[in-house]
């Protein structure tokens, strides 16, 4: 029953966007009110809605986002603590469908993590020295493209140095593949019963 | 098992399906799975693609609380009059319907906020695991059961398989010690334990709260404590249970009952951290001499005394600070240094998962009860659960508001995510007993200070902020 699910992952050489702050919370990603939707397509449009458009729905020319080097960028690199807040998982399908397919960050919210690998949306984790360096190579030359390796977990920058990244090895995997993990869970059906036959149900809602 | 363990230790162990690897993940099992209208519909869609079907409906349970109205009903209805939320709600109720889901909707009496319900209701229970598409699931550990939020996609996989894949967190010790001064509550200890540990500082971790002054509180003021742990990035929050929590749960709806009362009792008081076991990492913090907080910024971690003053960006630890702390103070309208007692609010609002059940309506009634809602301002009390509604109705709490000139609302998330209606205007500030504080959270342009149900109820009848410490 695997399935795919997602767009696989393996290499992206593309233009960056840098959207310096830190702590970028999901309700700016998508703000609640863009979540009364049933279906997961058609987010992009309300991505940062708050911070890229004005009151009149207009896009503010000093949001990064709407910069003209941002234009085809698939790469967001935001400040450290990516994602924190709600479990919305509308904020991925939000960058993924305004087109980014990699975040490049110091560190990502545990639920927001969770969420990008299961859409296929790679969070890059750098340490600081290197997320710096890149912060400064970009702030000197915008346009230039780095270079996400997700085989080998290495980014590439524009001066060719190169840095790993930690990823889980089973998320990885469904990336690599464009597979959720649902198939791999249908699998251990066994596994559950047992569980199940000698964990007796503490509740029952009916 | 003859090594001394972790309370969090113990319930992981006891629901591994398998254990983690190197190349996998653990396959934890879920013993009870919340579902509510808003990060729901997808995951029913991919079971549908998929031809799966829901593994355990017993063990799921369905409620309506973040798009629902809270106006007043009319004929004993409730009128849903936003189209994209009547048809995000319908939805919920098909998706019930086939998948044989178990759905507190709006007429039925027990609908209410998903971590409202499910401890009133007696489905939490210490040492179970419980998932919810919602981050302040992490509300049930106060009931010493293992709770935290998940993803759509996540909520998919519960639905078919009632596992999930996950690494195993590291756990970390949150010591409160001593007593808490007249005026201030598990709300002001929350606000102060995530300014301490940071708005990022418990990424990964589960917290275990201990100490004299968390054992002191009762059961709703330790789901306030669990509730916030999201907002310091913690993966859930937990406090091991006692004679308070049996209490609590003995003779409520889903409660165990006869012999499995006692068998539960027994089970629950293994329900400890070892002596001996070791967290990865400990805080502690003293209660004896904690204010009300409030927030000032624009996330939970940007948190101060009542009494104190809003720091001054220049003295920020980093450059990454320095820049969080202008915005947060340029968005806030706040200058460095300055006091926030004095300053005008708008709209005072009282609810969400975090301060909504009937001791936080009771607290801010003793505040209310002979005083008015100051001239321009809005305030809303907003129940959490339709049950915490008619409680707080038959003791009388409801006119209390009303008459001191507040809006008594049916139950729901309301203000808190602002998708309902209830909202901030751009510009409008607000005190507000919920958890976030971010950039528009209240309302597009709104600007919300956390704070407890006694801090709000005393700025509501002052018209400005005010510390109920010193109210006249």
């Amino acid at each position: 029953m695997t399935a795919t699910v997602m767009e696989p992952f393996t290499t992206l050489t593309s233009r960056c966007v840098v959207l310096p702050a830190s702590n970028v919370d999901t309700d700016q990603i998508i703000p609640a009110r863009f979540l009364k939707t049933v279906s997961r397509r058609g987010l992009g449009e309300h991505l940062f809605a708050d911070w890229r458009l004005d009151q009149d729905g207009r896009p503010r020319a000093d949001f990064p986002l709407n910069s003209p080097a941002a234009k085809g960028a698939s790469i967001l690199v935001a400040g450290d603590n990516f994602g924190c807040g709600s479990s919305r998982e509308h904020a991925p399908w939000a960058l993924l469908d305004f087109g980014f397919r990699a975040v490049i960050s110091t560190r990502f919210a545990d639920i927001f993590r969770n969420n990008s690998v299961k859409t296929g949306l790679l969070p890059v984790a750098l340490t600081q020295s290197p997320h710096a360096t890149l912060l400064d190579l970009l702030a000197r030359s915008p346009s230039e493209q780095i270079e996400i390796d997700l085989e080998a977990q290495t980014v590439t920058l524009p001066d060719g140095s190169s840095h790993q990244f930690p990823l889980d090895p089973f998320a990885r995997h469904c990336l690599l593949n464009g597979v959720d993990e649902l198939g791999f869970l249908l699998e251990q059906g066994s596994a559950i019963a047992d569980y199940e036959s000698s964990h007796p149900a503490r509740v029952s809602t009916r | 098992m003859s090594t001394a363990r972790t309370l969090f230790e113990k319930i992981w162990d006891d629901h591994l399906v398998s254990p983690e690897t190197e190349s996998n993940p653990a396959v934890l099992y879920v013993d009870v799975h919340l579902v509510h209208e808003v990060t729901s519909p997808q995951a029913f869609t991919e079971l549908r693609n998929r031809g799966a079907r829901v593994r355990r409906p017993d063990l799921t349970l369905a409620t309506m609380d973040h798009s629902t109205p809270t106006t007043p009903r009319s004929g004993g209805r409730l009128q849903v009059l936003d189209t994209q939320a009547a048809a995000q709600l319908q939805q919920l109720e098909m998706n019930c319907n086939e998948f044989g889901i178990r759905l507190f909707g709006l007429e039925d009496s027990r609908q209410g906020i998903v971590h409202v319900i499910g401890p009133e209701q007696g489905l939490t229970q210490p040492g179970m695991t419980i998932v919810c598409g919602d981050s302040h699931t992490s509300t049930h550990g106060a009931f010493g059961a293992l709770a935290f939020g998940i993803g759509t996609s996540e909520v998919g996989y519960v639905l078919a398989t009632q596992t999930l894949l996950q690494r195993k967190p590291r756990n970390m010790e949150v010591r409160v010690e001593g007593v808490l001064a007249s005026g201030v509550t598990a709300k002001d200890i929350i606000l102060a334990v995530i300014a301490e540990v940071g708005i990022g500082g418990a990424t990964g971790h589960v917290l275990e709260y201990t100490g004299s002054a968390i054992r002191s509180l009762g059961m709703e003021q330790r789901m306030t404590i669990c509730n916030m742990s999201i907002e310091a990035g913690a993966r859930a929050g937990l406090i091991a249970p006692d004679e308070k929590t049996a209490e609590y749960i003995e003779g409520r709806p889903f409660a165990p009952t006869g012999d499995d009362w006692y068998a539960a009792l027994a089970r629950w008081r293994n329900l400890v951290t070892d002596e001996g076991a070791r967290y990865d990492r400990s805080v502690h913090l003293n209660a004896d001499d904690l204010a009300p907080m409030i927030t000032f910024g624009t996330n939970p971690s940007m948190a101060i005394p009542i009494d104190g003053n809003v720091p001054d960006p220049a003295d920020a630890n980093s450059g990454a600070e320095r820049t969080d702390l202008d915005k947060a103070l340029r968005y806030m309208s706040l200058e460095p240094g300055q006091s926030l007692l004095g300053r005008a609010v708008d709209v005072v609002f009282v609810g969400s998962c975090t301060n909504s059940r009937i001791s936080d309506l009771r607290q801010a009634a003793t505040v209310m009860r002979g005083r008015r809602v100051a001239p321009g301002v809005r305030m809303l009390v907003v129940p959490g659960s339709r049950s915490v509604k008619s409680q707080a109705e038959a003791e009388g709490l409801d006119r209390v508001f009303k008459e001191a000139g507040a809006e008594w609302r049916e139950a729901g998330c309301s203000m808190c995510i602002a998708m309902n209606g209830d909202q901030l205007e751009p510009g409008q500030s607000a005190v507000s007993t919920s958890n976030r504080n971010f950039e528009g959270r209240q309302g597009k342009g709104g600007r919300t200070f956390l704070a407890s149900p006694l801090t709000a109820a005393a700025t509501a009848v002052t018209g400005a902020i005010a510390d109920v410490r010193t109210l006249s």
